[in-house]
């Protein structure tokens, strides 16, 4: 079966041109089997500038529904700067309401598929309805068709990558959204990971296998010479980052990089968030899966920072939140063993953080621990549906709750936590407390400067000050994502040089000041979504471990339990700064401010 | 956030920023503190209100930096460009405005880390600590500097250079500190443990701060020892590196070095390369301000020279070369381990001086001064001829 739309429209009206955004929504009604173009006011776009900004304002009306109700939207967006010559902005959003937190769900993501929507020329794509059949969504530019991929029921993502036809990006699931796995992600041509709060359950809900995404138009840039410029601003910047393209920074390591130094520090998650530091590590680094795997560089399009690592053999090197809680977190030494749970996970379609995390809690309930074989078997059983992976398939804090012990699940509003041991930076407690996605390291990253040191240093133990960098992280990360960009970039670059390339791109004139503000405005708008949903203060908040145990001390670094007092009190001054009352809910008052609706 | 304030309130006299007692620094938690009261403070709460920030800075500062930034804000037409590799790369320009008028203020800073405010001061920002604040007004005190006294050279050499002109110039000269021409007396090697060689590692790098070889931020130093490079961590202080040097094993088997200096390939290569052990790396105004001083005003790559230049120049035998922070195509990487060699030292361009010691410290820290005074020296002479 194949139903195929094209588009019609004349978006241009006169000799009016627009720069930098593509001026087109597409609506893809999936129950009725309805395709149509929205042109969204230009107002709009400028309020909420693209990805996960304007992901959100569409999300707004809906998000009172469930996951899988029908006529929840799965929202894709691009951002003006995507198909551009501006730095790492080959990403995107892909938003829904989570499966897994029952928050805002949604992922940035890199590889092509941002690109390629922005040359079929769309900023973005609103899917709606449910398919009565496992279908495959193929757009072509302005052509949008709809395919039976019954067929590939079950396909792993990698196979379904070579299996689609047709030039262009791919985003699909595997078999563990089919399944219902609560935190299956959607891959991008087979290697990029839209991962975290379970999207590809999502695509699943409404029958969709796979998106095919085409196209050969090109981003109208409003000032190229001025753009050239900025780009040079930012790329100067780039080069000047020992994290970025260093010696040994992410461009020759990728983010295992970070390895050693979580190491070092004391902050490695280790045997479930029982202690901090994983006495294999030196063995399993990044060094050494270089000089055992050989990778080379790649990356998402458009970035010559290049973090991505492909062995020859197509073997993708993992990311080291991946690399670390398959070793250190499953107190796994055996570091092929972690190379093929990445593999697995991304074959099949899952976020490897929650993956490794709800083994780790299984592990702990289990009372012993897991060999590695046993750890490729059980991600298989979740993957596949089988066995206890049924259960393990609905996360830590469902499967912990199930067992009675729901502090053996270390997450927050049910996302499991990613690499980074808050008792080892308090700034990064506090941001996975308020992150509106659940236990989330992206949302904020104070690792920047509490680790990184970048813009500078901060110091990581101790509570003061935190409170408003953290929101005005939340902030420069809900805008950085909205342009969009990629957040690894702002170790060296700032949204001082990114309101540069915003205007050359677009013509819209901006500053770094009002990039910011309308990441708050994005991110409280995200607030009032959950607030709707009955996310207040109990739900920012950490799993009681971090309060009662300390991590590894040693070495003149010691890592106490996190101080209760502190944190609330980091939390309440949080919630004062945001606008927030004290039980963590936005006001009228600041809504209004920031020209938003909310009402309770 | 408090301590941090009233530390970085002391740093700027101690550096010869600003006089002491003269800056006013508040930084915004969930309140707001000031390190004093003043009658500027209503003002600046304004500016809080507006931004998106953590903390201010507003700072009258001390001479000559004082009838430097006065006379640049009035000679520009709304911006300053130095052309400094820090402001290159940092802060890009330096926006002005006259008086104290809060609105025209935030929206400078809306674009900008600072703004330059005749005859009152400079403001800067930060929006994750009040260092960053700190950094930015260091910064432009250096790169305004530099940017005086090349202009000035340049348009003395080619006649274009006003009496007025020449009588700030004059007022400026004099207000100079002299030349130190003694380096200190530093740790000698060979060193009996890595805690001794840290040791060495932190003297050195207060001293090249005491001796004013580079402002308080910038600059990076390394000792090779035992296979393994010792180096500064990026954003660090050379005048506080306890805690801040970070082991960077030569084989390369450890990534937790990603937080060293952002010129740690280059401090590797001279390692690896020279044999020397000692490595500093500081911004000598004097020496940055001579680099910039070329007479081929016809070159095709003029407005490129801190990428490239077609030419071998030198002071004295002192090579300078090109090269951008960090690594990239046009990285100074790729230029000074190859030129340290040719005479313990080389200058890049609108940058700073590299300088080697074979042992320990001693040889590096006096060439590096022996370098900043021949530069100033000569500086002179050549405005003086």
């Amino acid at each position: 079966m194949q139903l195929i739309w094209q588009y019609s429209g004349i978006m241009s009206q006169g000799c009016y041109t627009m720069y930098g955004w593509c001026g087109k929504i597409l609506r893809i009604d999936l129950a009725n089997m309805r395709f149509y173009a929205e042109e969204p006011e230009d107002s709009l776009l400028h309020s909420c500038i693209g990805g996960r900004g304007l992901a959100g304002h569409y999300l707004f009306p809906e998000v009172t529904r469930n996951w899988d109700d029908p006529a929840m939207p799965l929202l894709l967006f691009t951002g003006p700067l995507v198909d551009t010559a501006s730095p790492t902005s080959g990403r995107m959003t892909i938003m829904t309401r989570s499966p897994l937190t029952g928050t805002v769900g949604d992922t940035s993501v890199g590889g092509n598929l941002g690109t390629f929507l922005k040359k079929a020329g769309w900023d973005g794509v609103i899917i709606t309805g449910k398919s009565d059949f496992l279908c495959g969504i193929e757009i072509d530019g302005k052509n949008v068709s709809i395919t039976d991929a019954s067929h590939l029921r079950g396909m792993n993502t990698g196979e379904l990558s070579q299996h689609i036809k047709g030039k262009g990006a791919i985003a699909a699931i595997g078999p563990a959204a089919e399944k219902g796995v609560l935190f299956s992600s959607v891959m991008i041509d087979g290697r990029f990971a839209a991962g975290r709060n379970g999207i590809g359950c999502v695509f699943a809900s409404k029958n969709i296998k796979y998106l095919r995404v085409n196209g050969s138009g090109r981003t109208q840039i409003f000032n190229p010479k001025e753009l050239k410029k900025a780009r040079t601003d930012i790329t100067r910047l780039i080069a000047a980052s020992p994290a970025l393209l260093g010696e040994l920074g992410i461009g020759r390591y990728g983010t295992p990089a970070l390895y050693d130094l979580m190491h070092t520090r004391r902050m490695m998650p280790t045997d479930n968030f029982k202690k901090t530091r994983f006495d294999y590590a030196p063995m399993m680094n990044a060094f050494t899966l270089h000089k055992t795997y050989q990778p080379q560089r790649a990356g998402c399009r458009g970035c010559h920072i290049n973090c991505k690592k492909i062995a020859p053999d197509g073997t993708t090197i993992p990311e080291f939140e991946s690399l670390s809680h398959f070793s250190a977190l499953l107190n796994n030494s055996d570091l092929s063993s972690v190379v093929e749970a990445n593999r697995i996970c991304n074959e099949l379609g899952m976020d490897t953080i929650s993956a490794a995390s709800t083994l780790a809690c299984y592990e702990e309930l289990e009372g012993r621990t897991l060999a590695s074989s046993e750890i490729l078997d059980l991600l298989h059983d979740i993957g596949l549906g089988r066995g206890v992976g049924i259960a393990l398939g609905q996360g830590s804090a469902r499967y912990a709750q199930s067992r009675g012990c729901p502090e053996s699940s270390i997450s927050v509003k049910q996302q499991e936590l990613p690499a980074y041991d808050p008792r080892g930076a308090y700034g990064m407690a506090l941001a996975y407390a308020t992150s509106t996605r659940g236990g989330c390291h992206l949302r904020a990253y104070p690792i920047s400067h509490e680790i990184l040191r970048k813009p500078v240093a901060t110091d990581r133990f101790t509570f003061s000050g935190k409170a408003r960098v953290i929101k005005i992280a939340e902030d420069l990360n809900a805008a950085v994502d909205s342009l969009t960009a990629c957040k690894f970039v702002f170790f060296a670059a700032s949204l001082e040089e990114y309101a540069h390339v915003f205007f050359a791109v677009t013509g819209v004139s901006t500053s770094a000041q009002s990039l910011l503000k309308a990441g708050e405005r994005i991110y409280y708008r995200e607030r009032i979504m959950n607030a709707i949903n009955g996310f207040s203060r109990n739900d920012d908040d950490l799993p009681s471990r971090f309060f009662e145990e300390e991590g590894s001390s040693g070495h003149t670094i010691s890592i106490p339990p996190l101080n209760r007092k502190d944190f609330l009190e980091a939390r309440s001054n949080y919630y004062k700064i945001r606008g927030l009352n004290d039980r963590g809910i936005p006001t009228g008052e600041k809504a209004r401010e920031l020209g938003l609706t909310w009402k309770r | 956030m408090e301590a941090l304030i009233y530390k970085y309130e002391h740093k700027l006299s101690e550096a010869g920023l600003t006089s002491e007692g003269a800056p006013l620094m508040g930084a915004l938690d969930a309140e707001l503190l000031w390190n004093r009261h003043d009658r500027k403070t209503p003002f600046l709460e304004m500016i809080f209100k507006k931004l998106n920030i953590t903390a201010l800075l507003f700072s009258e500062p001390k001479e000559p930096y004082r009838t430097i930034i006065d006379h640049l804000c009035r000679s520009s037409s709304g911006t300053i460009f130095p052309e400094d590799s820090e402001t290159r790369t940092f802060l890009h320009d330096l926006p002005v405005t006259d008086g104290l008028d809060d609105t025209r203020v935030v929206s400078l800073l809306k674009q900008r880390k600072c703004v330059l405010i005749p005859g009152h001061g400079i403001i800067a920002f930060g929006t994750v600590s009040p260092e960053q604040a700190f950094i930015t007004y260091s910064s432009v005190c250096f790169a305004t500097f530099v940017k005086f006294f090349s202009d000035m050279l340049f348009k003395k050499k080619r006649g274009m250079i006003s009496g007025e002109e020449s009588m700030i110039f004059r007022r400026v000269r004099n207000m100079l500190d002299a030349p130190i021409p003694n380096a200190p007396m530093l740790a000698r090697s060979p060193f009996s443990d890595e805690q001794e060689m840290v040791r060495a590692i932190e003297e050195a790098g207060k001293e090249v701060v005491r001796y004013g070889l580079v402002d308080s931020y910038f600059g990076n130093i390394s000792y090779c020892f035992r296979n393994t490079l010792y180096i500064s961590q990026t954003s660090s202080s050379l005048d506080e590196l306890v805690g801040c040097i970070d082991p960077c094993p030569l084989d390369g088997s450890s990534c937790a070095g990603i937080t060293a200096s952002s010129e740690l390939l280059t401090h590797l290569e001279i390692a690896k390369t020279s044999g020397a052990k000692a490595i500093l790396h500081g911004h000598p105004k004097f020496a940055v301000i001579i680099s910039m001083d070329c007479d081929r005003d016809d070159c095709p790559t003029r407005g490129l020279c801190h990428r490239r230049c077609p030419e071998k120049r030198y002071l004295d035998n002192i090579p300078i070369v090109p090269g951008e922070v960090g690594t990239g195509p046009f990285g100074l990487c790729n230029t000074v381990p190859s030129a340290v060699a040719e005479a313990n030292g080389v200058i890049v361009y609108g940058h700073g001086v590299f300088t080697t010691g074979i042992s320990d410290f001693n040889e590096a820290f006096s060439r590096l001064l022996t370098i900043e005074n021949r530069a100033r020296a000569e500086y002179f002479r050549r405005f003086d001829e």
